[in-house]
């Protein structure tokens, strides 16, 4: 029995193309490992999709049931932070894609200086969202650390809501509003971390990229965390119109 | 020179981006967790033996049998055929040096040990009395056991085989071979791609619910506390979103596992590919529609249970399809029974009455009385354990020589797989009797009349233990004082066997091209025919 080689007829073993120094081993052609991965960032999106799709069927259902108190609980979120945080990640989206531009035509300062401004851009996001979350622990908007339903009892005693001219809620709707909150933190939460994450990769692209890693022909990395980048985006513009714009004025 | 030699060390092993050491580090550790399950399922039947409840405390009997779902789903079953067989095989079937990402593949095995010592972790110190099902609001507010650990352990699971699944897609489609078409490729792949469909977009589902268990747990309040207004129910929905697509996440690589033993040891082409490889993607898609059949008691609204329940039947006709095709690849073919082809001819019967059996739980009327008792737990173990473990044993049995270059001892295992199929079938066939009188699960003790079919379960699982641990004994035996295999022992066609036993690190010499679809013995004779003129 030959124990040797295969006896599956051969590839022709003759054609040997240039390898580039970055194409992994188990690779026929570069080609085939950019495909591969981007394909495999493109499915770890969709998981991604999945993940939150079950946060955003909570919210639907309880939004459904208890609108009143989504409604009025909607009106403690400041829309002038929610507004500018979009305006924040929108730019950092901006700013990476000209990072990926940057690899993919070879400019290794524009490299680093975009994925800088997303840094920074990614640092802002988190300081505003911090001051937005100081806010709600102040005014005990914390589910399960002593929620107060007060705003929502008696919103006369709430300056923020005076704008809305919100009726009290019922006691047992008011109480509702702690579901919101909870929906609230664990949302946006969740995108934070995706955030953080992604602020982390990008602290050690930096350092990669001034060490000329991307600009040499080598960019999937970059580009598959532009797609990264830009998912946690577009998760935000679902975040900010489904938690602080829609029915608000109702 | 093969993969197991080319390095040497434990460093060599833990860095490793080989897909088949990869495999075989998943093959020990699953083997490790499916013994600590199976322990646990042992004092499951022990603790029944009685009518009392007398071996161990109620509450240590609900640890008991949840420590034993959540192990043997979560930490066997998921990972058990796709892990180790489809991650050695997949690439070599298509004639790919490795999987696309290797080192997510080594991540996945990293995760899957982390998770697996947290899991253990929550064991030891107080365990967790939910059910593999942690079931809102009672996990999320009226047990004191570890219910945020175990959850965070099955999440970090979750991802070890989401990154699994993704890397057998992304492989699938961007690694085949030249000429390897995708109705070309062995119906092992075909299972695992739909698998993997299910894995990629089911476990986040899972994921996210056990997160929000977790929160509402550590914060005393959650979408899921009917107290606060939340719904109980949404849980069981996105539990379910994961666990049933899970149950075919659990079968359909056993499935794939069976067309290729079944097709070698018939020396015949799978009857019908086409059918067989579309209905495995049929099981994926339909698998998805089905999840609330599992809620037929729950309150769940009247058309919900119609729609969920004529789903539930359309899921069978893929399952059939696969069975009757099997049924038709042996006729007339030239059988022989190798143990691998013992085992899956016990796969055949077995699933065939756990799937039928399910038929019965889809119909709703008849799924109210059955549910929660015994039958449940019977039609379970029929699809996962006649089914899925039997096609694990199968498909081991069936490339051990391939992986390890050995022979398996044929007589005494062939002994094994019958002892197997009898103590299987002594442990649960009775359970469906059970059921039917109305014995619920879960319960540590029992009325006097169901003792004597306890009984008999008991004692059919002792026999099943000795079906388990024999293979265990014989083949660590055989890594030794096994005959030398050779390339291609069954004289089988897949591209696996085209090279040498066990194969190099890169698995082949140089890239194959397919000219032929994967079934086609008389391609392997034309080879063999090729190669003696060429000798002389």
């Amino acid at each position: 029995m030959s124990d040797s080689s295969t006896i599956v007829q051969g590839a022709t073993a003759a054609v040997h193309h240039e390898h580039p120094p970055y194409q992994r081993h188990h690779f026929e052609t570069i080609g085939q490992q950019n495909d591969a991965t981007n394909f495999a960032m493109w499915l770890f999106l969709l998981t991604e999709i999945m993940f939150f799709g079950g946060l955003f069927m909570a919210y639907l259902i309880l939004r459904n049931w208890y609108y009143p108190a989504f409604v009025a609980a909607s009106h403690q979120l400041n829309i002038g932070w929610g507004s500018a945080n979009t305006a924040v990640l929108i730019s950092s989206s901006f700013t990476m894609a000209m990072g990926v531009w940057c690899a993919e035509t070879r400019r290794k300062s524009g490299l680093v200086l975009a994925l800088v401004a997303t840094f920074l851009l990614g640092l802002v996001f988190l300081g505003i969202k911090s001051i937005e979350y100081t806010e709600k622990i102040e005014k005990h908007h914390v589910p399960g650390f002593h929620y107060s339903v007060k705003s929502f009892v008696d919103p006369a005693s709430d300056p923020d809501v005076a704008e809305y001219h919100d009726k009290p809620l019922a006691p047992d709707m008011a109480q509702k509003t702690e579901l919101y909150f909870f929906l609230y933190f664990a949302m946006t939460g969740m995108h934070a971390l995706h955030m953080i994450i992604g602020i982390a990769i990008l602290g050690f692209l930096i350092v990669r990229a001034s060490a000329g890693a991307y600009t040499t022909g080598h960019v999937t990395f970059v580009e598959n965390f532009g797609l990264y980048w830009h998912f946690v985006d577009i998760v935000w513009i679902f975040l900010f119109p489904l938690l602080y714009l829609i029915s608000r004025h109702q | 020179m093969n993969y197991l030699s080319k390095e040497n060390g434990l460093l060599s092993w833990l860095l490793t981006g080989d897909h088949k050491r990869i495999a075989i580090l998943y093959l020990i550790s699953i083997s490790f967790f499916f013994f600590i399950g199976g322990a646990l399922a042992g004092l499951i039947r022990l603790e029944l033996l009685t009518p009392q409840s007398d071996l161990m405390a109620t509450d240590t009997y609900n640890k008991v049998f949840s420590m034993h779902g959540i192990i043997m789903i979560f930490f066997f079953l998921v990972p058990s055929v796709p892990a180790t067989l489809g991650n050695f095989f997949i690439p070599m079937m298509l004639g790919a040096k490795d999987l696309a990402l290797p080192k997510i593949n080594l991540l996945s095995w990293y995760l899957y040990i982390a998770a697996g010592i947290l899991a253990l972790y929550a064991m030891i110190t107080g365990g967790v009395d939910t059910g593999w099902t942690f079931t809102t609001p009672l996990s999320t507010h009226y047990v004191n056991t570890n219910v945020i650990t175990t959850g965070i352990a099955i999440f970090i699971a979750g991802f070890s085989s989401i990154f699994t699944g993704l890397n057998f897609i992304v492989t699938i489609h961007k690694m085949r071979a030249p000429g390897m078409t995708w109705f070309r490729m062995p119906l092992f792949v075909w299972a695992h791609y739909a698998t993997s469909i299910l894995m990629v977009l089911g476990t986040p589902v899972l994921a996210i619910a056990l997160v929000l268990v977790v929160l509402e747990r550590t914060v005393g309040i959650g979408v899921f506390d009917p107290a606060k207004g939340g719904d109980p129910l949404l849980f069981q929905h996105l539990f379910w979103f994961y666990s049933h697509p899970a149950v075919y996440i659990m079968i359909l690589p056993g499935m794939g596992v069976i067309n290729e033993v079944i097709s070698t040891f018939s020396r015949k082409r799978v009857f019908g590919y086409t059918a067989v490889a579309f209905s495995s993607v049929a099981i994926a898609v339909f698998g998805f529609f089905v999840w609330a059949h599992h809620m037929f008691i729950m309150g769940i609204s009247n058309y919900s249970v119609l729609v969920f329940s004529l789903l539930t039947m359309l899921v069978a006709v893929p399952s059939a399809i696969k069975i009757f095709n099997w049924a038709f690849t042996l006729y007339k073919g030239s059988i022989t029974f190798e143990t691998p082809m013992i085992y899956s001819f016990g796969f055949m019967g077995l699933f065939t009455i756990g799937g039928l059996t399910g038929v019965f739980l889809g119909t709703s009327g008849t799924d109210i009385h059955l549910t929660e008792t015994y039958f449940i737990v019977a039609h379970f173990h029929f699809v996962m354990v006649g089914g899925m473990l039997m096609a694990f044993l199968a498909g081991l049995h069936f490339w051990w020589p391939k992986m390890t270059g050995r022979m398996y001892p044929e007589k005494i295992s062939q002994f094994a797989a019958v002892v197997t199929f009898i103590g299987f079938n002594f442990t649960f066939f009775p359970q469906f009797i059970l059921g039917m009188l109305g014995m619920p699960r879960r319960y540590a003790s029992y009325p006097q009349e169901f003792q004597v079919l306890n009984v008999f379960s008991t004692a059919g699982a002792t026999i099943l233990g000795v079906g388990y641990l024999l293979p265990v004994l014989y083949l660590t035996w055989s890594l030794k004082y096994g005959e030398i295999a050779g390339s291609n022992p069954w004289q089988a066609t897949g591209l696996e066997w085209q090279t040498q036993s066990p194969p190099l690190t890169e698995n082949f010499v140089e890239i194959p091209i397919m000219d032929h679809e994967v079934y086609d013995y008389e391609w392997l004779e034309r080879q063999k025919e090729k190669e003696v003129a060429s000798v002389r």
